[in-house]
């Protein structure tokens, strides 16, 4: 479960370019829901994906994950909790570590960090079974670089990585949005493969509303700072992508995009 | 013939002594992306402190480890700065050389009671007592020596480093250097693994300065001025030269970069220049280093003048209000 309760962020305070982006903001979700966010920009959502990672901290109000409150825990202790794929494929994993290396430190996270041997053979093979899960032929090429695989591929990496271990909570920041049409599908399917099995609660922050349609169980439209929408259960397996085209236009025209 | 070989022997023995300075700067330069100048401060202090220390009759094997462990002590300091206070790379290491200074200045005033300089060419010294005798002094008519014993003891500390780097904290460690989010994904605060790289870094400076102070049999606060340019060239020429070599360590690329400076740099002298263009040609060959390695050019110049991370410390992306 994750809660933002009467969350107020407010950028350059005092400046002449003061922008209050959250007033009061609440949202819930439920453990084992599948939240898509859309929105136009500026509208706040990769704002509260940060809030709930600990990336940024609001003004005031509260964060909370599972019971406990986190607002004033730092990021990497938050992340011990989350697993994070970010927008830019090159984040997710380290380029100048082979496949193997990006898996071992992957696997041993919430573990000591100790002077034992980071690579375990024995472990490859389970390894590679969460690889072939991607379909792409990443399991065979366990000593490539990282930095040397396309964007689908490190994505799909990046996925499998903060997947690997206990999370309560996944978080995808527009995972798919530096990837060309086919890959991103393909990095949806796998995430929604995932997300099923491991029956992760997810917020998923994406500019395709199509994606946000059709995966997910929930559905939440930001506007400067506020859910503009919020459909979930039986309306949203109905929703179909005109539903929420007119009220997407109508605020990115307000927006000027 | 004779005067070619000691002067080669000369490289080596030098080249090997420097090289355990490179590795260190390989950790925080290469790995960790950290252009550490505090080593000009950490070398002289591995130096005095083990001269002092010699000369008060303490084993000189003893001093290489006080001396690698004070080291690390400064590089904490460097990396708290840092990390903590968010003080941009270059200029926590001109304070922290800055203050290394008076420390050094103080540790010498204080040990040999008041002289600038701590001699001990009667004491003994790694090159000369116990394990170091079991070596013939000269083979052939070449004192080989201490070469010999500088090779082991860059082998024993290349090996070692090796060996940690591909622990799960060494591989950390180079996670941090490459990637900070990857570090925070893991539940790991960057900035704590940065600030231990930064101690690993200027303990083999320090380690440095004790070897060769061994070796010459004194130490004094000037033998750390221009650590950090030889360190960082002999880490440039190293990698930029054999980068593309297969299946060949970092360690052993910044080892080979320590012996190509030094030979070039003996060869520059050798060519007749005076002993005052010294430092200038030092620059020089920093200069052409950069320049032939390419992409490092951009890359040094870019780290040298950049920002502390925005995940390295305690008050973790509060800086990233602006939307």
């Amino acid at each position: 479960m994750v809660k933002l309760q009467n969350i107020e962020l407010v950028f350059n305070r005092g400046t002449i370019d003061e922008n209050r982006l959250f007033e009061n903001f609440n949202l819930s979700v439920d453990n084992g829901e599948f939240v898509s966010i859309v929105g136009s920009n500026g509208s706040g959502k990769t704002t509260l994906l940060n809030l709930v990672c600990g990336t940024m901290r609001p003004d005031s109000g509260s964060v909370l994950l599972g019971d406990s409150e986190v607002t004033s825990i730092p990021e990497y202790k938050r992340a011990r909790r989350i697993g994070r794929v970010l927008q830019d494929p090159k984040m997710g994993t380290c380029a100048d570590l082979t496949i193997l290396e990006n898996l071992s430190l992957a696997d041993n996270k919430n573990k000591p960090f100790g002077f034992s041997k980071a690579v375990n053979r024995q472990r490859e093979e389970y390894y590679k079974t969460l690889l072939e899960m991607c379909n792409m032929g990443l399991e065979n090429r366990m000593g490539t670089l990282a930095g040397a695989l396309s964007g689908g591929q490190r994505q799909a990496l990046a996925l499998t990585i903060a997947t690997m271990s206990d999370i309560e909570l996944l978080i995808l920041d527009e995972h798919t949005a530096a990837l060309d049409p086919k890959s991103s599908e393909t990095l949806m399917q796998i995430t929604q493969r995932v997300v099923s099995e491991k029956k992760y609660t997810t917020l998923m922050v994406t500019h395709n509303l199509r994606f946000a349609v059709e995966y997910g169980s929930r559905l939440v439209m930001m506007h400067s700072g506020s859910a503009v929408m919020d459909i979930k259960g039986e309306e949203k397996q109905k929703l179909k992508v005109d539903d929420i085209l007119g009220k997407f236009n109508e605020i990115s025209i307000e927006c000027g995009n | 013939m004779d005067i070619f070989l000691n002067t080669v022997i000369g490289i080596f023995e030098e080249g090997l002594m420097y090289a355990l300075l490179a590795m260190g700067m390989y950790i925080t330069y290469s790995i960790l992306d950290f252009p550490d100048l505090s080593v000009d401060g950490t070398f002289p202090f591995g130096a005095v402190l083990t001269g002092v220390l010699i000369m008060h009759g303490v084993d000189p094997w003893l001093c290489l480890l006080i001396s690698f462990a004070a080291g690390m002590a400064a590089g904490m300091l460097t990396g708290i700065m840092n990390v903590k206070l968010k003080i941009i790379p270059l200029l926590c290491g001109i304070i922290m050389y800055t203050a290394m200074l008076s420390v050094n200045f103080v540790l010498i005033k204080a040990g040999t009671g008041g002289a600038a300089i701590a001699s001990f060419f009667t004491k003994n010294t790694i090159f000369n007592s116990s394990l170091a005798t079991v070596i013939p002094k000269t083979v052939g008519g070449f004192a080989l020596r201490t070469t010999f014993i500088s090779l082991i003891l860059v082998v024993f500390c290349k090996i070692l480093l090796d060996l940690y780097l591909k622990t799960k904290n060494g591989l950390l460690l180079r996670a941090t250097g490459n990637n900070e989010r990857y570090t925070v994904m893991l539940g790991k605060n960057p900035g704590t693994v940065k600030i231990w790289g930064l101690m690993l870094g200027n303990g083999f400076s320090a380690l440095a300065g004790s070897v060769i102070a061994q070796n010459k049999g004194s130490a004094d606060q000037n033998m750390g001025v221009g650590m950090v340019v030889l360190g960082l060239a002999s880490v440039i020429i190293g990698i930029s030269l054999f980068r593309r070599v297969k299946f060949m360590k970092g360690t052993t690329m910044v080892i080979l970069g320590s012996l190509i400076y030094k030979a070039s740099y003996q060869i520059v002298l050798k060519l007749g220049v005076p002993t005052e263009l010294n430092n200038a040609v030092k620059a020089g060959i920093f200069l052409l280093a950069l320049i032939l390695g390419g992409g490092f050019f951009s890359k040094a110049f870019s780290k040298l003048f950049r920002k502390p991370s925005k995940n390295g410390g305690v008050k973790l992306g509060q800086e990233e209000h602006n939307g």
